[in-house]
């Protein structure tokens, strides 16, 4: 939670200062300014954020059928108020520990169920299909959300590349474990690797997106590089990062939020207004940068093209 | 345990300055607002508030309910004072916690209040912490004191045991099982403070009483 040495860090350095976060802190500032009644509710300034270098990436300029039209969050927000326990609990501790993962050479190795078991690295997964920006609703369990336009291609075509054997029910995606340069994983705060799973339906699902980038460049390392999931109408953990293996199996993976505090996170975790959790309200939604809270939609607003997955299910014994 | 604490003769009475203890107790509330100023309250910035306010609520009941232990053990009556100017200091941050929480949380939205007072353990538990709190402020005056008497004033400011006890739990289910360290750190602080003043309860009874 709070730490001392974050309650007194102000200090930026010339290399975090971007030029997107001109834009947006003015957003924040016209927008929220009248009710910053003491200053407190006010956005960070976007210098907080870590900004390295990152390649842009090439990537089909038209715009998909699945992005939303709402407003992005911010770079500097979405790249510094992350949940990645591999480098501490605290939000913004990815941020600032995340330099020390090396995504040189990554490889993901793709097995199980599959006909043609192979292992790709990074160029070879983005050279399946032409990389598709996404923009995306990411609702997190704890009751706040962000706009995130992600570069990737649909899981589904790496998928088909291995050829899942007719007992392929379910994929398991298991993160890096690596201590040495992940110093969250030197607590036992969750059962390392971090380990989450999707039905095989859902990893199918065109919205599904394994994701290499955002804002048009490479993933920052805070945010799951080098390759990650997006599977915007469930909640954000179970959007895997810096993924090492993507497993298909016969049954049911053990996933670590799951595995942790079964009565809290289902395997499903679909975003649900309608199924209460004992820390947080689901029925609404704080958009980071906005005062007022939202309602949060079922299925986080994707409805239309995943609630057939789960007819006749009760979405509350399924939580 | 770092310097010798000289045992101070019980009738050579010093002030303190409570001025300055609030001065100082003030200090975590200007580093807030000069964040606030910098924009540097995170991309959530409620959230943060609600946790800086809830974290120093938490510290500054650990040291009110230190200064009586700190009295006895070096026969130092001049702290006296202290243990209400920090119950005030704890108050006033458990005050903005809530605020946190009624205004910038709900902003007054009435019916989620309603639901996560029933549906969330830790609100309710954090509710009644708060208005238990609440009362100790408003009793803590002399005046209240004298009019009470102070055998009952007493027994009703024994009620801060409780609150802080509530203020831990309400802490420790607040965080996912996953992060209980700093829950469980409050929690061992309280066990040693209300340890001590339960050791000195048994002590002080007459040994012949069985």
């Amino acid at each position: 939670m709070m730490r001392l040495n974050s309650i007194f860090k102000t200090d930026t350095r010339p290399s975090e200062i971007t030029p997107k976060k001109v834009l947006e802190s003015r957003r924040s500032w016209m927008k929220y300014g009248a009710l910053s009644l003491a200053g407190i509710a006010l956005p960070a300034r976007s210098e907080d954020a870590v900004k390295e270098k990152k390649s842009p990436l090439s990537f089909d300029k038209q715009k998909s059928k699945y992005s939303t039209n709402e407003e992005k969050s911010s770079y500097s927000d979405i790249t510094s108020y992350n949940n990645f326990y591999e480098f501490g609990t605290g939000k913004e501790d990815p941020a600032q520990y995340a330099h020390q993962l090396n995504t040189d050479g990554w490889t993901v190795e793709v097995v199980g169920e599959v006909l043609k078991p192979r292992i790709f690295d990074v160029d070879q997964m983005m050279s399946l299909a032409p990389l598709e920006e996404r923009i995306y609703r990411l609702r997190c369990v704890e009751a706040w959300s962000m706009v995130i336009p992600w570069l990737g291609l649909p899981l589904s075509k790496i998928l088909n590349e291995v050829q899942p054997t007719g007992n392929a029910r379910f994929v398991e995606f298991v993160s890096l474990h690596d201590p040495e340069q992940m110093p969250g994983q030197r607590r036992p705060s969750l059962d390392w690797p971090y380990t989450e799973g999707l039905r095989i339906d859902e990893a199918m699902n065109p919205l599904t997106l394994l994701t290499m980038g955002l804002y048009g460049e490479l993933l920052p390392n805070q945010n799951g590089a080098p390759v990650r999931l997006v599977v915007p109408w469930k909640y954000g953990f179970k959007s895997s990062k810096s993924i090492v293996t993507i497993r298909l199996t016969e049954h049911q993976p053990r996933t670590s939020w799951n595995h942790s505090n079964p009565s809290e996170y289902g395997f499903y975790s679909n975003v649900n207004p309608n199924v209460s959790h004992p820390r947080w309200s689901q029925r609404k939604e704080r958009r980071i940068g906005e005062f007022f809270k939202r309602d949060t939609e079922l299925f986080n607003g994707y409805a239309e093209w995943v609630s057939g997955m789960y007819g006749g299910m009760d979405l509350s014994a399924h939580f | 345990m770092g310097e010798v604490l000289n045992p101070l003769p019980a009738r050579k009475m010093f002030r303190i300055n409570t001025r300055l203890v609030w001065l100082v107790g003030l200090v975590p509330l200007a580093v807030l607002i000069y964040r606030a100023i910098r924009h540097s309250l995170t991309a959530n910035p409620i959230e943060f508030v609600s946790q800086y306010t809830g974290w120093w609520t938490l510290l500054f009941m650990m040291i009110s309910l230190s200064v009586t232990p700190m009295r006895q053990l070096f026969n130092a009556p001049g702290l006296f004072p202290l243990r209400r100017t920090f119950g005030l200091i704890t108050f006033t941050y458990a005050a903005l916690h809530f605020l946190t929480w009624l205004v910038l949380e709900q902003f007054f939205d009435w019916s989620e209040m309603m639901h996560d007072l029933s549906d969330r353990p830790f609100i309710y538990v954090g509710f009644i912490a708060f208005f238990g709190l609440f009362s100790l402020a408003l009793t803590s005056n002399k005046r209240t004191k004298i009019y009470m008497g102070p055998k009952r004033w007493k027994r009703l400011h024994q009620a801060v045991y409780f609150v802080a006890i509530l203020g831990v739990i309400h802490f420790y289910i607040l965080v996912k099982s996953s992060d209980v360290t700093e829950p469980l750190l409050f929690a061992s602080v309280l066990f040693l403070l209300l340890g001590f003043r339960l050791f000195e309860y048994f002590r002080r009874q007459p040994a012949n009483r069985a």
